[in-house]
């Protein structure tokens, strides 16, 4: 197993093989292999091999700490923004490595986008230009009519454009903390990922506004390929096709216990701590 | 039902007339009221503090100011002590000349080197760039004052010759054919001057804006950078527009710096008493150097005249710290995105 030097690799490589704007994108599938994660001298997570598998929602389960986030931040290459991390193994979207320069690293975050667990509009925006911000950061050139159709379509798809339709020119920071999240989850959507990763999105929510992105998250996964990372049993099982169980033992890595279809791992389980945390009985 | 806050809202309707409003009541623990006085009289003594400065120059300035009427702001030369006429009509524009030439160098300078710290060094020059900058920022100006007259001085008048060779078309860099252009003219100016106030400005301004830059809200940053966003796009889109009032801020009090500074003025220009636009010929000054130059010497009357245009530098200081802050107070630096 080699670590790799995430600093060097080709970043700056210009092209795009997706077309931003464009409908017709697919979602993408990811395969981690073998992935194990380092902050430091200190191992976080051990071997971690995952099939998200195209057009399908994959929960991330398991107890505090046990590398879930680490884990997720290693699919779309932000894990390497933290100064010490290091990671080795290889993740590939549609087969194809992005680690080692194949995709310029902003190309990688724009097919695969994030969704944090504290919702983080830009403040000095508008709603309107939350949207957007993702063409204006990747430099991209739009018709006003284009922009306006995208506004509504990424507002709607995020179930939140009847709430924000007549206050599109409000500072972002103006909405309340789960009409930020879901515009947080149309800004993503807005430069056409083919993947979404989610990082305990509702852990700030009331029930409603948790409900409102689980619907979005049913409904956009047949275009994005979606891995969500959840506390909330009830919400793997609700929106999740398939789901992996996390677990670190004390002053040891994380490592996945066990993976398999939703309904598998909560009724039918393999291991016993799959059971005890799917029931749970720790965590 | 009743309603607390500051003030009733404004849309109240007749019919509920009966709405009683309520000013809340807040009621403080010991140790919070302690804080509380303590912090009062923090700002209390700032307010006098100022106004007793003000109100110092101004009583001591108040004969010349008597005699010398209108003719303070509009008169150029300055001749209090041979019953002359005197005026910051020629000093102030020179004043404000050599903080612009200053500034104008400082503060590009200090932004891209306060985001090529934040933004762009690598971890270990970072520390290293941080350090120097405070360093910097904390030499006295008369070590720049003295590098600057026997090093910068005979280097810089190279340059001054060559924008008045071919800039000579701006006003400002226009020098005047009766001199010729040979380099002898060139030393004392208001560039030269400003280039080396410039100097200790800049390390000012670096650290203010690095600090302000360096607390961008890290949840801002990878937002922009999980949308594919490139270090440029996070600095235009999240560093900058959080950075705004550190920006402001660190220009303007590097531009008080400029206004002030007095030694290395006084060892570079030749004092001159015609206002003019030209930057780049002989001839300069500065309310600070002119204070410095002429205080040993001066009568009583003379000293009067000194303070009252010491008087305006602060004035004008209080104005320009004034316009920054409304500027400031209107942008968003320090606050992070909010449940
Ligand atoms: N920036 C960091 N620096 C050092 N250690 C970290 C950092 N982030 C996370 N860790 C450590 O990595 C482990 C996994 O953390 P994380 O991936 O956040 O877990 P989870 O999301 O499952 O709660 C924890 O032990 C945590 O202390
Ligand atoms: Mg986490």
């Amino acid at each position: 197993m080699t670590s790799i030097d995430i600093t060097s690799t080709a970043t700056t490589r210009m092209s795009s093989d997706i077309s931003l704007l464009d409908p017709g994108h697919q979602a993408a599938g990811l395969t981690a292999n073998n992935v194990s994660c380092w902050f430091g001298a200190k191992k976080v997570l051990e071997g971690v091999n995952l099939d998200m598998a195209p057009g399908q929602v994959t929960a991330l389960i398991g107890p505090s700490g046990c590398g879930k986030s680490t884990f997720l931040r290693t699919l779309n290459r932000m894990h390497e923004l933290v100064p010490s991390a290091t990671l080795a193994g290889e993740i590939l979207i549609d087969g194809v490595d992005i680690y080692r320069g194949a995709i310029p690293v902003t190309d990688v975050r724009r097919r695969i986008g994030m969704v944090f667990q504290k919702p983080n509009p830009f403040p000095a925006m508008t709603v309107a230009e939350n949207v957007l911000a993702g063409l204006k950061l990747s430099g991209l050139k739009t018709t006003r009519s284009e922009r306006d159709d995208l506004i509504e379509s990424c507002l709607s798809k995020a179930g939140l454009w009847n709430e924000v339709k007549n206050r599109l020119g409000d500072p972002g920071r103006a909405l309340s903390g789960g009409q930020q999240q879901r515009l947080c989850i149309a800004r993503s959507l807005a430069v056409s990922p083919q993947v979404l990763l989610m990082d305990e999105p509702c852990s700030a929510l009331d029930p409603t506004s948790t409900r409102r992105i689980e619907q979005t998250i049913s409904e956009i996964s047949e275009t994005v390929t979606v891995v969500i990372v959840t506390h909330n049993m009830q919400q793997a099982q609700r929106v999740s096709n398939r789901c992996a169980f996390f677990l670190a033992a004390e002053n040891e890595p994380g490592r996945i216990i066990e993976e398999g279809p939703t309904k598998d791992i909560f009724t039918n389980p393999r291991d016993s701590r799959t059971n005890d945390y799917v029931n749970g009985r720790f965590g | 039902m009743s309603v607390i806050g500051q003030s009733a809202p404004s849309d109240v309707d007749d019919n509920s007339a009966s709405e009683q409003v309520v000013t809340p009541v807040v009621r403080r623990s010991g140790v919070d009221r302690i804080f509380r006085s303590v912090a009062t009289s923090s700002g209390v003594i700032t307010f006098i503090l100022m106004g007793l400065i003000g109100g110092f120059l101004l009583i001591k300035g108040y004969d010349a100011l008597k005699v010398a009427g209108w003719g303070f702001l509009t008169d150029s030369e300055w001749a209090p002590d041979q019953g002359g006429k005197f005026g910051i009509a020629a000093i102030l524009p020179f004043t404000v000349q050599i903080a612009v030439v200053a500034l104008f160098i400082a503060v590009p300078v200090a932004l891209s080197t306060a985001l090529f710290i934040t933004e762009y060094a690598p971890r270990k020059i970072r520390r290293l760039l941080t350090a120097m900058i405070d360093l910097l920022a904390a030499v006295p100006s008369l070590i720049y004052g003295l590098w600057g007259l026997f090093y910068l001085q005979p280097r810089l008048i190279t340059l001054s010759k060559w924008m008045a060779n071919h800039m000579g078309w701006v006003p400002f860099f226009h020098v005047n054919d009766e001199y010729g252009t040979s380099l002898g003219i060139f030393p004392s100016s208001t560039f030269v001057a400003g280039v080396i106030v410039s100097l200790m400005v800049i390390p000012i301004c670096t650290a203010v804006m690095r600090e302000v830059f360096s607390q961008a809200p890290p949840g801002e940053r990878e937002g922009a950078m999980a949308l594919g966003g490139t270090r440029w796009g996070v600095v235009r889109d999240v560093v900058l527009p959080f950075g705004r009032g550190g920006i402001i801020g660190g220009s303007m009090l590097g531009l008080g710096r400029a206004l002030g500074e007095t030694i290395a003025v006084t060892l570079i220009i030749s004092p001159a008493f015609t206002a003019k636009w030209s930057i780049l010929d002989q001839g300069s000054n500065s309310i600070a150097a002119l204070i410095a130059l002429k205080f040993s010497e001066s009568s009583s009357f003379g000293i009067s005249a000194l303070m009252a245009a010491g008087l305006a530098l602060f004035i004008i200081t209080l104005l320009v710290n004034a316009a920054a802050s409304t500027v400031v107070s209107k942008s968003r630096s320090g606050s992070s995105t909010e449940i």
